[in-house]
C-alpha cells in the first residue's frame, strides 16, 4: 500500500512532469492551430535554451541569468525559424511544412554537433534543487515544487493573454479561421509571428524546467520533449490549446504512476509502456481525449 | 437627384478576377457613392461574392483597378483592406463560433487604436442590438443564425468603414428575421453609411437600394437605378433565372 506521504509526494512528481508536458504541448500546438503546421523542429528550442544556459554558465552567470537568457534564446530562436524557413514556404502543403521542420531540426543537431560538441555536457543547477521540504510528514522535492509552480504560473499567465489582450483574441480568432480573421483586420504575419514568439517562450520555460531535472545537454536533447509534447498534444486534441494542457498532465501522471507501480523488470520500459497506452487510446478515440476533431488548415 | 454625379467613393474600373483557369469576372465596373445603397444582384455563380472578395483584398483582379477614395485598392491584402475603410460581412456571415459575442465585437475593432472609443461603441451596439448584449458573454457560435448575422453586421461596424461589403446577408433566415435584417440596413443608411449590398433576395434588395447592378456569368448584364429595375425588365430576366437554393 502506498503511505500518504509517498502519495503526496507522488503527486507533486506528476503535476511537475505534467507542467512541463503542458507547457511543451501547448507550444507546439499554438503553432499548429494558427498555421495547421506541425513543427518538429520546436525540441531544438529546447536545445537551444540549454546551451544558452551553459554558455552563460561557462561565464559565470548566477543561475536566475541563465534561466532567463535561455527562455530569450528560445523565443528568438522561435521567431528566426519562421522568418527563415517556413515564411518562404506560406502556403505550401502540410506534408512540405512537415518535412521541412524535420530538416530544420537535423540542420541544427549538426550544427549543434560541428560548433559545440556530439558528448553530453553537464549543466550546472543550484544544489538547492535536490532538497526536499518537510509539509507536516510529507517530503516534497524542492524541483518538483519550483516545477509545478513555474508550470501553473505560466499556464495561469498564458490563459489571461489569450482572454484579455487584442492579441490574443486575434490568436484565437486566427486559430478558428485564418481567412475570415485577416477579413476582419487581423494581421498574418503578426499573428503568426506571435503564435512563433509564444511557441518559443514555451519552449524556453519548459526547456529550463526540463535541464533542471536532467542537468546535461547534448545535440539531440530536443528529442524527447518533442516527442512528449507531441503525444501530449495528440492526446488532447492537435490544435486544442486546452487539450493540449489537459493532455500534457494526463501524460505527466501515466508517467509518474506507471514508474511508480511498474514491476522492478519492466521499469526501464515505462516511458514505451505509456506510449502503447496513448496509443490504445487514440486507436479508440482518434480526436484525442479532450478534442473534437479539427480540420486541417490551408 | 440631378445634375453633377458626386465622384464615386469607391470605383471599380473593368476587373477581370479568375480562380486558376476558370474566370469568374471579365471587365466588371461599377461605382458606389458616399452614402448609397448599391445592390448586386444576379443567379448563383455570376460572381458575387468573387466581387466582393475581391474588393475586400482576399483575391487579387488579373487586370483592372479598384479606387477607394482616389487610392487605388486592387492588390492589397484583406487586413489592409479593412485599414483603408473596407469591412465586410462575409456570405454564411462566419462569426468566430468560439469566440463570445463581446470578443467578436472586439475582434471587429483589431485595426483601430482608440481604445475607449471602442469600448463605449461595443456599448452602443449592445443597446442597438439587445440580444447581443444579453448573450455578450455566450460564445459566438450558440447564437441562432439571425443573431449571428447581427453579430457579423456589427463586428463589421467596429472597424468603422467607409464602405461595407455585405453578401446575402438574408441567406436562410427566417422571413421575420430577413425582415430584420434588412431594417438594420435600411437603419445603417440613416447613419449615412455606404452598403454594397449582394442579395438573392431582389424584392427587398431593390426596396432598400438606390441603385443595382446585374451580374450574371461574370459580366455585368444591366445597372440603373433600383426603382426602374424594380419594375419590368429584371423581374423578366430573373423569372428565366433558376432560384434554386
Ligand atoms: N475557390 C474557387 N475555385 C474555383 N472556382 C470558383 C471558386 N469560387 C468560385 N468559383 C467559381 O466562380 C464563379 C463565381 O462564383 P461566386 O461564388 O462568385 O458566385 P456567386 O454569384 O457568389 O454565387 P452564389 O449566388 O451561389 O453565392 C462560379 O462559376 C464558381 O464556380
Ligand atoms: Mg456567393
Amino acid at each position: 500500500m502506498v503511505s500518504p506521504s509517498e502519495f503526496a509526494q507522488q503527486l507533486v512528481n506528476a503535476l511537475s512532469l505534467g507542467s512541463i508536458y503542458a507547457l511543451l504541448a501547448l507550444g507546439l500546438s499554438m503553432v499548429y492551430g494558427v498555421l495547421g503546421m506541425l513543427n518538429f523542429a520546436f525540441g531544438e528550442l529546447v536545445t537551444i535554451t540549454a546551451y544558452t544556459m551553459l554558455f552563460l554558465a561557462n561565464h559565470g552567470a548566477p543561475f536566475p541569468v541563465m534561466a532567463i537568457g535561455g527562455v530569450f534564446a528560445a523565443v528568438i530562436a522561435s521567431i528566426l525559424m519562421e522568418l527563415v524557413a517556413f515564411r518562404p514556404l506560406r502556403g505550401a502543403s502540410f506534408v512540405t511544412l512537415l518535412f521541412t521542420s524535420f530538416a530544420v531540426a537535423e540542420l541544427l543537431q549538426n550544427v549543434f554537433r560541428q560548433a559545440i560538441s556530439s558528448r553530453p555536457k553537464g549543466v550546472p543547477v543550484p544544489s538547492l534543487f535536490d532538497n526536499a521540504v518537510r509539509v507536516g510528514s510529507v517530503r516534497i522535492g524542492v524541483l518538483p515544487l519550483i516545477t509545478a509552480g513555474v508550470g501553473a504560473t505560466a499556464l495561469v499567465l498564458l490563459t489571461l493573454f489569450m482572454r484579455r489582450s487584442r492579441s490574443g483574441i486575434a490568436m484565437r480568432a486566427a486559430s478558428q479561421d485564418f481567412a475570415t480573421a485577416r477579413l476582419v483586420g487581423v494581421r498574418a504575419n503578426r499573428v503568426i509571428s506571435l503564435a512563433f514568439a509564444i511557441s518559443g517562450l514555451l519552449a524556453g520555460i519548459a526547456g529550463v524546467l526540463w535541464i533542471s531535472r536532467t542537468t546535461a545537454v547534448q545535440p539531440t536533447t530536443g528529442f524527447v520533449p518533442i516527442l512528449e509534447a507531441f503525444i501530449a498534444s495528440v492526446i488532447g486534441g492537435l490544435g486544442n490549446l486546452r487539450g493540449a494542457v489537459a493532455g500534457g498532465f494526463f501524460l505527466g501522471a501515466l508517467e509518474v504512476f506507471l514508474q511508480a507501480t511498474l514491476p522492478g523488470k519492466i521499469l526501464p520500459f515505462a516511458q514505451a509502456v505509456a506510449l502503447l497506452i496513448v496509443v490504445a487510446i487514440l486507436y479508440v478515440r482518434p480526436q484525442g481525449l479532450f478534442g473534437r476533431r479539427v480540420e486541417a488548415k490551408v | 437627384m440631378t445634375g453633377q454625379p458626386p465622384r464615386p467613393l469607391l470605383s471599380v474600373d473593368e476587373i477581370t478576377v479568375a480562380y486558376g483557369p476558370v474566370t469568374a469576372l471579365h471587365g466588371v465596373s461599377l461605382q458606389v457613392s458616399e452614402g448609397e445603397i448599391v445592390a448586386v444582384l444576379g443567379p448563383n455563380g455570376a460572381g458575387k461574392t468573387t466581387l466582393l472578395r475581391t474588393l475586400a483584398g482576399a483575391l487579387r483582379p488579373r487586370h483592372g483597378q479598384i479606387w477607394l477614395d482616389g487610392k487605388r485598392l486592387d492588390g492589397i491584402v484583406p487586413e489592409e483592406a479593412v485599414r483603408r475603410g473596407i469591412a465586410t460581412v462575409p456570405e454564411g456571415r462566419l462569426v468566430f463560433p468560439g469566440l463570445t459575442v463581446e470578443e467578436n465585437l472586439q475582434l471587429g475593432a483589431i485595426s483601430r487604436r482608440d481604445r475607449q472609443a471602442i469600448r463605449a461603441e461595443i456599448d452602443e451596439l449592445f443597446s442597438m442590438f439587445p440580444i447581443l448584449g444579453e448573450r455578450r458573454a455566450q460564445p459566438a457560435g450558440t447564437l441562432s443564425g439571425g443573431e449571428q448575422q447581427q453579430l457579423s453586421i456589427g463586428r463589421a461596424l467596429m472597424a468603422r468603414p467607409r464602405v461595407m461589403l455585405l453578401d446575402e446577408p438574408s441567406l436562410g433566415l427566417a422571413p421575420i428575421i430577413v425582415g430584420q435584417i434588412f431594417a438594420l440596413l435600411r437603419d445603417l443608411r440613416g447613419r449615412g453609411a455606404t452598403l454594397l449590398l449582394v442579395e438573392q433576395n431582389v424584392h427587398k434588395a431593390l426596396e432598400i437600394a438606390d441603385r443595382a447592378y446585374v451580374l450574371s456569368v461574370g459580366r455585368v448584364v444591366t445597372s440603373g437605378p433600383a426603382r426602374t429595375l424594380a419594375t419590368g425588365e429584371l423581374e423578366r430576366m430573373y423569372l428565366g433565372m433558376s432560384r434554386a437554393r
